[in-house]
């Protein structure tokens, strides 16, 4: 289902010089074997749920009540979009991603450009950054809301507490911004990592005649670097986008999906975990993959691009 | 931390060199300080776990209270909770196993994909990408029905199974980007001497390929450790999972802050270890093979 609407078509087969045997039936299904396990695999495991999903969705179905089962056509549909719920875990899951996508690729870009530079430690300095994003996410989101958020004796008031600052309740007050913070804090080491090697891949000579020719440093990045990280930024926007649309983890843990932070993921694991409404679950479901089909679709033709380049290097 | 701080001075001419280099210096230590506030809540994670409940709750914060494993005999169960050992055994299980599965099942497809391409190659290649972008909501209830009506529910394997469809698009991706960076002439020449394809695939692609393997294996045992959804809707008592094991730390429980961090920490330890040993291979993982 995804493979058709997503992929489009990427390098051509000649652009890489390759070991081909004589052709023939035969030789043509042995060269094919290696690849069928993984294939038959996946399409079992991953295609197959989805079609399921899709089938139920057009089902009033409630699991406590299995006898009652019976078609219920785009209903589901009508019920996930009419439900003021629902639409709103829509818009809390596009705030949630975006905010924390920009958030951590600006940071990202930050960091990126400060490790680019020699400097005494420049090694540590970047297994420190990288560090947030090795933590284990269930025990990153715990770590934000009992060590660091706490109102009496959370990390952020006990420092607020030495200037003198305001004792805010973190995750009452906001709650969004408080479960967007630490997504930050574990993603900006991500971006940071892909717009790193994006700057490491800059054609230095390039810059050095830009310099010799009178530019500044500000002209430099604005003119050359920028436009070479154009894609590295993209691709890290996209990856972060398919990660954090599906976040669970954080929303899970630091607010249980209370307080106006339930997003569409977290929504979908409700109305069937808690409330057992198999056909609004996957209505909802299905919704969440045509989302991230438009953003993969994007998403494959940064990867698509950026692949043929190398594809076309080697 | 500021983006101001990192914009280099506008300025007409090239600044002589004294000033460059003293700026270098200053971004230098603007960096360390970026990095120490990134690590800052890690640290204080590790500081926290070895302090007493008493002193770990408190406002100011203590910095230099003594230090005790108490946090880590609770977390073990010292104080009648429940031991973490099944779940951080089940933990290992699942990803461990799923990791192997996913090597048994991609290096095959990679060397189809790279070495000796089939016909559209770039194209099946994309396919593996396309189902890593289907949310895993949106197969979770079919999967949980299914294993309800097979009894799988609670079992560890099933989770295997989960891990490996979750893990091997980026297996395959990573591994297709590595396999190709053997050179097609040493295989040519390999095989004009006469070797047989296992002789080459040991001797010829394997040296130059393996770093790239242990890359790929360390980062979805990552995936696999960190998994959260799938984990806590289809296991209960038997098969929980280290990040299940953590969702029973979401409600407070009186002064259990150094409880909590030993936990975090504990059970972040895998990740971490793994994560740097990879530290190189990351970006490449990470990017499914777009960056290098």
């Amino acid at each position: 289902m995804t493979a058709t609407t997503t992929a489009p078509s990427a390098a051509p087969d000649h652009t890489r010089p390759t070991v081909r045997p004589p052709a023939g039936r035969l030789r043509a299904w042995a060269t094919r074997a290696p690849l069928l396990p993984a294939l038959i695999f996946m399409i079992a495991v991953t295609q197959l749920p989805f079609v399921a999903t899709l089938v139920i969705s057009f089902f009033d179905w409630n699991a406590l009540y299995p006898d009652a089962r019976s078609f219920a056509g785009f209903a589901n549909y009508g019920d996930v979009l009419g439900d003021p719920a629902l639409r709103k875990s829509v818009w809390t899951t596009i705030l949630l991603t975006v905010a924390v996508v920009l958030a951590s690729l600006v940071l990202g870009l930050a960091l990126a450009l400060l490790l680019d530079r020699k400097f005494k430690g420049r090694g540590v300095v970047r297994t420190l950054m990288i560090a947030p994003f090795l933590v284990v996410p269930v025990a990153a989101a715990l770590l934000w809301k009992h060590v660091l958020y706490n109102p009496e004796y959370g990390l952020l008031n006990g420092l607020l507490h030495y200037v003198g600052g305001p004792q805010p309740d973190w995750i009452s007050s906001t709650p969004l911004l408080a479960v967007e913070a630490s997504l930050v804090w574990q993603w900006t080491p991500f971006m940071m990592l892909i717009l790193l090697a994006g700057l490491q891949s800059r054609d230095q000579q390039q810059i050095e005649a830009a310099r010799v020719d009178g530019a500044g440093d500000w002209q430099i990045f604005v003119h050359l670097t920028l436009p070479h990280l154009r894609r590295y930024l993209e691709l890290g926007a996209l990856l972060g986008s398919i990660y954090i649309v599906q976040n669970f983890d954080a929303v899970f843990t630091i607010t249980s999906g209370g307080l106006g932070t339930a997003n569409l993921p977290y929504t979908v694991y409700q109305s069937f975990y808690q409330a057992h409404e198999n056909g609004l679950a996957s209505a909802a479901g299905v919704l969440v993959v045509i989302g991230s089909i438009i953003i993969a679709t994007f998403a494959l033709r940064v990867v698509s691009s950026l692949f043929r380049e190398e594809v076309g290097r080697a | 931390m500021t983006a101001t701080a990192v914009r280099p001075v506008v300025t007409d001419a090239k600044p002589p060199v004294r000033t460059r280099r003293r700026a270098g210096a200053g971004l230098g230590l603007v960096a360390w300080l970026v990095g120490i506030v990134f690590f800052l809540p890690i640290a204080w994670m590790a500081l926290t776990s070895f302090h007493s409940e008493a002193d770990a709750a408190t406002n100011p914060p203590s910095f230099a209270a003594s230090l005790t494993l108490d946090g880590y005999r609770e977390f073990f169960g010292a104080g009648g909770g429940a031991s973490p050992w099944p779940a951080l055994i089940n933990s290992a299980v699942a990803s461990i196993a799923s990791t192997l599965f996913v090597l048994v099942l991609a290096l095959p497809a990679a060397y189809a994909l790279s070495i000796r391409p089939v016909k559209k190659w770039t194209d099946v290649l994309f396919f593996f990408l396309s189902t890593k972008m289907l949310p895993v909501v949106a197969g979770l209830l079919p999967i949980y029905l299914f294993a309800k009506n097979t009894d799988m529910l609670d079992n560890i394997w099933l989770l295997v199974i989960l891990y490996t469809s979750m893990n091997l698009p980026i297996a395959v991706w990573m591994m297709q980007s590595f396999l190709a960076e053997v050179p097609v002439a040493i295989i040519e020449a390999a095989r004009v001497d006469g070797a047989k394809l296992p002789t080459i695939l040991v001797r010829v692609v394997a040296p130059i390929a393996l770093p790239g393997i242990a890359a790929t294996s360390l980062i979805c045992f990552i995936f696999s450790w960190n998994e959260l959804l799938f984990a806590r809707v289809l296991t209960g008592v038997v098969a929980e999972t280290a990040p299940v094991f953590l969702t029973g730390f979401i409600t407070s429980q009186g002064l259990f802050l150094a409880k909590v961090c030993a936990a975090s920490l504990v059970i972040s330890l895998p990740v971490l270890a793994a994560g740097f040993a990879a530290q190189d291979k990351l970006v490449q993982g990470l990017s499914l093979g777009a960056v290098k």
